[in-house]
């Protein structure tokens, strides 16, 4: 069915059509309209699931934690210092090895307040043990949180849908929404290796000592490091899992094909931009205005970003000479995070191509198609060494007035 | 989907005794039953039973005559203070580990 | 309330594990056994950090004999939410879910999301056992420590302010059933879990938890020193049903009778130390009028 609604009910329809059982919310601009939209579809019945509305984000996702440790599917949503605010319990939940979905509409973080787009929230969480999807429109978004549950209770991994604040939660596009027995062939029910059970008591994630004990039966059990090491394995072995979900997702369905990356104009290109989220889509315009003006240039979107898809990145970039990352996330102190795990990729490979990083769009700032033709043209044209600087595109230092 | 292969470990406690080990070896008094004082013991009936009701870690049995399990006993001496009938006595552990010898 | 238990038919069946570790004399040690017993086996239990979560086990041993949930220090009362909301979600209506907190994350840090779950009429078990203190962390003092009491925060001129007012603060959420209890009467705690569970909505329970350690006495007086502070009319043991608020067994007799004076506690735990001759006047002052209260709205 072909319907034309914003990204934040194409969220929703997807969280209704995978069954969620249990959610929990908190609102906070720009996601509140998903809650709001999930609110009225369990009111209507139009959904079976208990909708929780709590008095802040660090119940919310106290409240999926415990439910998902019962056995129910559970899902959440959240931006910018709401997710900041459920901190702990992001750990937590990976910790805890429980496959929650929770959307993020990506917003940067205060101080000093800004309820627009960038992507300083959910690269802030990297490295908790959480997967991490970007979804570039509409289509894609539905589609991601499926996927996500599918992918989630494969691994026991929590996974994060990203999808840019106001850009796509806000704005209206065409798009498809899939059967619902289409989905339930995709995503079966839920079923834990193990649910809260008073016929089969155990006590979860209690004070886990640094070395190794015997458990009730005398067999040595593994300690803190084990467990945590067990987390990482797994998410690195889910990158398959991710390229399954898709495939499967594409024999019921009908769509997917690109599980990682998303490339774009690439296969002979001398010159790749790579980026998260939607500014792929927008930077498709720009590598055809510049393929017309006869530069092989490409554009490289990265859907996957935890775990990273080491391996995809290495094999999509190393036969270019130019790469640039364009990121609205920054490691202050240092460079942006992708471009400073893309570089990490490339290290000690046989061909490394110059690597340039641009920070843009912070606190929702306008990203011109000019502003990114300036850079792309530019870019490789001058430098042939590698610069670890990132550069800013759309900083208005010059125009400030005063002695500031 | 291949559930069994992901997330093998997990910080998942089963219920078992002695997670300290044997708290008796935290004693250095043992409370010790006078039977002929105390209450159920020397009337034979089901009456009292205040060490059992008060022992935090529950192990004293509500039996004729109650038990002490010396094992996990941490020799708090709740029931010696609490027992009605002053029937029960701390005694240095250091005599009865004479007596194991 | 209706049946009385007594130790004769008290349930037998120890839903918790010997040799685990907390301490020697430990009042939170017997109200969690009593405490058990009443809950009953269909219960699932939710934990934040706290001495409980060090008597339930270090991982791979559980010293409990009923599914337990840890979860973050702010989250409890959300996390027993979110198990409510899976059993609903799963039709079942018969598991209990019962929540076990201290002091400070009961009444501090997890006060928010309590509030919530009671705001929201939650169908939970709320047990709040008060050591008056951050016991686990090594005695810092919290929200509930008294005032004049010497802790590891407080440590030479004792706590400034006063004890907050935990049970009136979760009555005020219109909550259906709010009690207090002690460690020192186990029976009278059974049967008020008893009670809770037959009642819907959330139910609070404040219980008074003597801490040999942290209060500085010997162990073997935990059940005394338990039981003199319902003697001197210090913790009082009531239940607020309906708005209405009813002093109940040792509390409720004691209406009746001469409360003993506040010395014959203060003066059995170290941490009481500071407290100048004057603050204890001041101190048994408060308590005479509190009563004086009680005994007139009865007349």
């Amino acid at each position: 069915m072909h319907v034309i609604e914003s990204g934040n009910v194409a969220a929703a329809t997807g969280v209704k059509l995978a069954r969620a059982r249990v959610i929990a919310a908190y609102p906070i601009t720009p996601q509140t309209p998903l809650t709001e939209k999930l609110s009225e579809l369990v009111d209507s019945n139009d959904m079976d699931a208990e909708y929780i509305p709590v008095e802040s984000e660090h119940s919310a996702l106290a409240v999926c934690i415990a439910a998902s440790s019962a056995g129910s599917r559970a899902f959440t949503a959240t931006s910018a210092n709401g997710l900041l605010y459920m901190n702990e319990q992001i750990h937590w939940a990976a910790g805890a090895r429980l496959p929650i979905v929770m959307c993020i509409a990506n917003r940067g973080i205060g101080a000093p307040w800004t309820v627009w787009n960038d992507h300083q929230d959910s690269i802030s969480q990297r490295d908790t043990g959480w997967i991490q999807l970007y979804a570039c429109d509409h289509q894609q978004i539905i589609d991601t949180v499926i996927q996500a549950y599918y992918i989630a209770e494969t691994v026991s991994i929590p996974v994060m849908v990203c999808y840019d604040g106001y850009l796509l939660s806000h704005t209206y596009m065409p798009f498809d929404v899939p059967d619902a027995s289409d989905v339930d062939k995709f995503l079966p029910p839920f079923q834990p290796a193990y649910a809260l059970d008073p016929d089969n008591p155990a006590n979860l994630n209690t004070v886990t000592l640094p070395e190794l004990r015997p458990d009730v039966r005398g067999n040595t059990a593994p300690a803190y490091m084990e467990i945590r090491h067990c987390l990482h394995d797994d998410m690195r072995r889910a990158i398959d899992v991710v390229q399954k979900a898709d495939a499967e997702y594409q024999k019921i369905i009908g769509r997917g094909g690109t599980p990682l990356l998303e490339p774009y104009r690439c296969d002979d290109a001398d010159s790749i931009a790579v980026c998260l989220g939607s500014l792929s889509f927008q930077l498709r315009d720009v590598i055809d205005t510049l393929r017309d003006e006869g530069l092989k240039i490409g554009v490289l979107g990265v859907r996957l970003y935890r775990p990273f898809p080491d391996e995809a990145i290495v094999s999509a970039l190393s036969g270019a000479n130019v790469v640039t990352v364009f990121e609205k996330a920054l490691s202050y102190g240092y460079q942006g995070p992708l471009f400073s795990d893309i570089k990490s990729a490339l290290y000690g490979q046989q061909r490394t191509p110059v690597i340039q990083n641009y920070i843009l769009g912070l606190g929702g700032r306008e990203i011109k198609t000019s502003d990114l033709l300036s850079a792309l043209r530019t870019t490789g044209a001058d430098s042939l060494e590698l610069s670890d600087t990132p550069g800013w595109i759309g900083l208005k230092l010059q125009e400030i007035e005063d002695d500031r | 989907m291949e559930k069994k292969i992901f997330g093998r470990m997990k910080s998942h406690s089963e219920p078992g005794p002695g997670d300290a080990g044997k708290t008796g070896s935290w004693r250095v008094l043992r409370p010790v039953i006078d039977l002929k004082k105390c209450i159920p013991a020397k009337s034979g009936k089901n009456a009292c039973f205040l060490c059992w009701l008060y022992c935090p870690d529950g192990v004293v049995t509500r039996t004729i005559p109650p038990e002490i399990n010396y094992e996990y006993c941490k020799g708090c001496e709740i029931c010696a203070e609490e027992c009605p009938a002053d029937a029960i006595t701390m005694v240095e552990e250091a005599e009865f580990i004479e007596m194991e010898d | 309330m209706t049946v009385k238990t007594t130790t004769l038919n008290l349930p037998e069946e120890e839903l918790v594990h010997p040799g685990n570790r907390a301490c020697s004399g430990c009042g939170l040690s017997l109200i969690y056994r009593i405490g058990l017993k009443a809950l009953g086996n269909n219960t699932i239990l939710v934990v934040p950090p706290s001495c409980l979560t060090v008597l339930q086990g270090l991982y791979p041993i559980a010293s409990t004999r009923l599914p337990c949930l840890n979860v973050t220090f702010a989250s409890t009362a959300a996390a027993a939410t979110g198990v409510l909301g899976a059993l609903r979600a799963q039709k079942n209506d018969q598991t209990i879910v019962a929540a076990w907190a201290g002091d400070g994350g009961t009444s501090d840090i997890g006060i928010q999301s309590l509030s919530g779950a009671c705001e929201r009429g939650e169908n939970l078990i709320f047990i709040c056992y008060d050591n008056e203190a951050y016991m686990n962390t090594g005695v810092q003092r919290s929200g509930t420590t008294p005032q004049g009491v010497i802790t590891t925060t407080t440590p030479i001129k004792g706590k400034l302010q006063a004890k907050k007012d935990v049970p009136a603060i979760i009555a005020a959420h219109g909550l259906n059933y709010v009690a207090t209890a002690s460690a020192s009467y186990p029976l009278d705690l059974f049967d008020k879990i008893t009670k809770a569970k037959t009642i819907p909505g959330p139910k609070y329970l404040h219980v008074h938890t003597p801490c040999p350690a942290g209060w500085g006495f010997e162990p073997r007086y935990s059940i005394k020193i338990g039981r003199l502070a319902v003697e001197t009319g210090l913790f009082d043991l009531y239940e607020i049903e309906n708005s209405v608020h009813r002093l109940t067994g040792a509390s409720e007799k004691l209406l009746k009778k001469k409360l003993k004076p506040v010395t014959d506690y203060l003066n059995t735990q170290s941490r009481f130390r500071a407290l100048s001759k004057d603050r204890i006047e001041e101190i048994q002052k408060q308590v005479d009028a509190k009563w004086n209260g009680y005994r007139s709205s009865l007349s």
